[in-house]
C-alpha cells in the first residue's frame, strides 16, 4: 500500500433519470488525488445514485465517468478496481474474517503466498490480525466496519468508495471510528470517495464536501469553506444551524452595505458581488456568532429582544431571543460564565460583528 | 413431508415461543386429540408392521436376510435407489435454476413464478400422471411431434420405462425442490452480490463463491426432502413404470396384497422407514451448518 497512489476521478455531467424522476441532475465534480470528498445531503438527493455510478452499478442517463482522464463510464463494476465499503459492510457471511479480506485477491487470482502477505498486512492496517479465523457475526459493529474497509483497501483500488460506512453504529463509536478514518486515509494516501446525510461526520473527515439537494450539487468546497460562506441558504441550514434574517438593502459601500429590517438597520460586510440598493437581503447567521450584551457594551449589530425560550445543553445554553423585527433569533450561549442565567421573558441585547452574517442566496434562486 | 421445509427457518422461533406460552397443563389437553391421532393412527400401525416383519412367516430375521440373498429384492432396492437419486438430481437442477430465476425476479413477477410452480401441487398425482402417459407414449404428442418435424422415424420409448418413471417424479418434486432453496435465497443478502462484482468477481465468481455457497444449506434440505420423499413414491411409477420397473413401495403392495407374503412386504416397509430416519438424522445435522455459517443471526 503505497503511499499517494490515488487517482483522480471528474465526474462530467453526470444525470441518472428513473422514468420522468431525475434522481441526478448534470452533476460535475472533481476528486484530486489523495483527496477525501464527501457527498453530502438529504435522503433522495441523489447522493448515493452518484455513488453507485461511480462504482459502476448505476448506468447514467447522460455524463460521463472519468478516471485520470479516461472514460470508464461503459465500464462494469468488477473491471474498475474501485474499493467499496457498503452500507451494513456487507461481508460474507460464510467466509473468515481472512477469507473476506482475501475474497478480491482470490477473484484476481494473485497465488496463495503474496495473497496471505497482503491479507495479513491489511488486517494490521485496521488492527484486527487476532480476529483472522472468525466468522463476521462473531465481531462487532466496529470490527465488522474495519474488516469491510480492509477488504476494500486490501486489493490497492484506485479509489475507495464508502457508501454510509458508520450509519450503523451508536454516536460514540461513530466519532471514534471516524477519528481512525481520517487516520486511515492519511496513512493509505488513497483518494476516497465517500456518502453520508451526517454534517458533523461530513465536516470531520473530508477535505471537500459536496452539498446535494434534489440532485443537483448546490456547492462544494473545504468543510471550512461550506460553513463560513455558504452559498445558498439550503446549504446554511443543512451544515450547521443557522439564523436567517431578511432585510432590504439600503446604502452600498465597498466594503459592506445597510439593510432595513422593520426599523432595525444592519450593517453587514460584504466580499464579491454587491446587491443593488433597493433589493431584498438574505443573511445566515450563526448562533455561535451572536453575543450578549452587557449594559456598558456595543457591537456593530444590536438588537433588543426577549428569551422566548432556552435549553441547557452542557456545554452551553440554546437560547430563542423574540426580536421585534427579525424574528426568533437562535444563540449559542457558552454555559461556563454566563453572563446571565436564562429564564423565560428576560429581555436581552444581541449583538454580532458586521462579518459574522453571510448572505445567503434562496434557494431557488440559486437553482 | 413438505411442512418441514418452512419450519427449518421457524424452528428458532418456535422454540422461543415455547418460553411464553403459559406452562399450563390445560394447553396441553387441547393437543391430545392430535397425539391421540398420531399414535394410535400412524405409529401404532407402524410398530406392527415393524412386529410383522420379525414373525411372519416364522419369528425371527429371516425376512431381512433375504435383503442379502434374494436378488428380486435386491434389484427393487437397487432400482429404487438409482430412480430416487437420478430424479433427486434433476429435480434440484431444474428447482436451482427456477429459485434463482424467482429469488432475481422483481416482487411482481416473483408472485406469477410461485403461482406457476405451485399450482401442479393442486392437481391430483394420479391426472398429472395419466397426463405423462398421454403425452409421451407411442401415439403421443411428443413422439407423433418429433415423427413430423422428422427428427425421428421410429417413436421413442418414453414411457413404461425407468425414463417415464423418472421424467413424472422429477415433474412432482420440482415444487418440493423450489420451496426450500427459495426460502434459502431469499435470506441472502443482494447487497452481497453487488459487494463482490464491487471487489472484482465476474458475474460466474459472484455466483460460485458467494451465491452458491450462501445457498448451500437449501439445497441441502431440498435434496433430503426430494429424496425421501421419491423413496416411497407408489402411484406415479406404477402408472408409468407400465408393472415392468418395480420400486420399492410397488414391491410391497405386490408382496402384501396379491403374493399375501406379509412378512416380506413388511420387511421392506420397514428398511423404507429406517433409510428415512436415517437421512434425516443426517439431515438434521446438516442443516445445523446453518448457523455455523452466520445464516441464523
Amino acid at each position: 500500500m503505497s503511499a499517494a497512489a490515488g487517482h483522480a476521478l471528474e465526474l462530467r455531467g453526470l444525470s441518472k433519470r428513473y422514468g420522468g424522476f431525475t434522481a441526478v441532475d448534470a452533476v460535475s465534480l472533481r476528486v484530486e488525488r489523495g483527496q477525501f470528498l464527501t457527498l453530502l445531503g438529504p435522503s433522495g438527493s441523489g447522493k448515493t445514485t452518484i455513488l453507485m455510478a461511480i462504482a459502476g452499478f448505476v448506468a447514467p442517463s447522460e455524463g460521463a465517468v472519468l478516471l485520470d482522464r479516461r472514460d470508464i463510464t461503459a465500464l462494469p463494476p468488477e473491471r474498475r478496481d474501485f474499493g467499496m465499503v457498503f452500507q451494513g459492510y456487507a461481508l460474507f457471511p460464510h467466509m473468515t474474517v481472512a477469507e473476506n479480506v482475501a475474497f478480491p485477491l482470490r477473484v484476481r487470482g494473485m497465488p496463495r503466498a503474496e495473497r496471505d502477505a497482503k491479507v495479513r498486512a491489511a488486517l494490521d492496517l485496521v488492527q484486527l490480525s487476532r480476529f483472522a479465523d472468525r466468522r463476521p457475526s462473531q465481531l462487532s459493529g466496529g470490527q465488522q466496519q474495519r474488516v469491510a474497509l480492509a477488504r476494500a483497501l486490501v486489493f490497492d483500488p484506485a479509489l475507495l468508495l464508502l457508501d454510509e460506512p458508520l450509519s450503523a453504529l451508536d454516536k460514540k463509536l461513530r466519532a471514534e471510528l471516524q477519528e481512525e478514518l481520517k487516520a486511515l486515509h492519511r496513512r493509505v494516501g488513497r483518494t476516497f470517495v465517500n456518502v453520508t446525510h451526517d454534517q458533523e461526520e461530513a465536516l470531520s473527515l473530508s477535505d471537500r464536501v459536496a452539498i446535494l439537494n434534489y440532485g443537483r450539487l448546490v456547492q462544494i468546497g473545504a468543510p471550512e469553506v461550506l460553513y463560513e460562506q455558504p452559498r445558498t441558504r439550503f446549504v446554511a441550514d443543512f451544515l450547521g444551524k443557522s439564523n436567517f434574517l431578511h432585510g432590504t438593502v439600503r446604502e452600498v459601500r465597498p466594503d459592506g452595505m445597510a439593510l432595513q429590517a422593520g426599523a432595525t438597520r444592519l450593517v453587514q460586510a460584504v466580499e464579491g458581488a454587491h446587491p443593488a440598493p433597493g433589493t431584498p437581503a438574505l443573511l445566515s447567521l450563526r448562533p455561535e456568532k451572536i453575543v450578549l450584551l452587557a449594559e456598558d457594551e456595543g457591537a456593530e449589530n444590536e438588537v433588543d429582544g426577549t428569551i422566548a425560550a432556552w435549553a441547557y445543553l452542557g456545554a452551553g445554553y440554546s437560547l430563542a431571543v423574540r426580536t421585534r423585527d427579525l424574528g426568533e433569533i437562535r444563540v449559542a450561549l457558552p454555559a461556563w460564565r454566563a453572563p446571565i442565567t436564562p429564564r423565560e421573558g428576560l429581555p436581552v441585547r444581541l449583538g454580532w460583528a458586521a462579518d459574522a452574517a453571510v448572505p445567503v442566496l434562496e434557494d431557488a434562486d440559486a437553482a | 413431508m413438505p411442512r418441514d421445509a418452512p419450519a427449518l427457518s421457524a424452528a428458532g422461533a418456535a422454540a422461543r415461543t415455547r418460553h411464553i406460552l403459559p406452562r399450563d397443563a390445560g394447553w396441553y389437553g387441547l393437543l391430545l386429540p392430535a397425539f391421540l391421532l398420531m399414535t394410535v393412527l400412524y405409529v401404532a400401525p407402524i410398530l406392527q408392521v415393524l412386529a410383522i416383519s420379525v414373525t411372519e412367516p416364522v419369528p425371527g430375521f429371516g425376512n431381512y436376510e433375504r435383503l442379502f440373498t434374494n436378488a428380486g429384492v435386491q434389484r427393487v432396492i437397487g432400482t429404487t435407489l438409482r430412480i430416487c437419486l437420478i430424479t433427486t438430481a434433476v429435480a434440484l437442477l431444474l428447482g436451482y435454476v427456477l429459485s434463482y430465476v424467482i429469488t432475481l425476479a422483481t416482487p411482481r413477477a416473483q408472485r406469477w413464478w410461485l403461482l406457476a410452480v405451485l399450482v401442479p401441487l393442486w392437481i391430483s398425482v394420479l391426472v398429472r400422471a395419466f397426463a405423462w402417459v398421454t403425452l409421451l407414449r407411442r401415439q403421443g404428442l411428443v413422439n407423433e411431434g418429433l415423427q413430423a418435424v422428422g427428427l425421428i422415424e421410429e417413436p421413442l420409448r418414453l414411457v413404461w420405462n425407468e425414463f417415464g418413471i423418472v421424467i413424472g417424479m422429477v415433474h412432482y418434486m420440482v415444487p418440493y425442490a423450489v420451496l426450500p432453496m427459495l426460502a434459502a435465497m431469499r435470506e441472502i443478502d443482494p447487497r452481497l452480490l453487488a459487494a463482490a462484482r464491487g471487489l472484482g468477481a465476474s458475474r460466474f465468481a459472484v455466483f460460485s463463491r458467494v451465491f452458491l455457497p450462501l445457498s448451500a444449506p437449501g439445497l441441502v434440505a431440498a435434496g433430503v426432502l426430494v429424496f425421501i420423499f421419491s423413496l416411497g413414491f407408489y402411484i406415479t411409477p406404477a402408472i408409468l413404470g407400465g408393472g415392468k420397473t418395480l420400486m420399492a413401495a410397488e414391491w410391497i403392495k405386490l408382496q402384501i396384497l396379491d403374493l399375501v407374503r406379509w412378512g416380506m412386504g413388511a420387511m421392506l416397509a420397514t428398511v423404507l422407514v429406517v433409510t428415512i430416519l436415517v437421512t434425516l438424522a443426517i439431515f438434521s445435522r446438516v442443516v445445523d451448518l446453518r448457523r455455523v455459517f452466520g445464516g441464523g443471526h
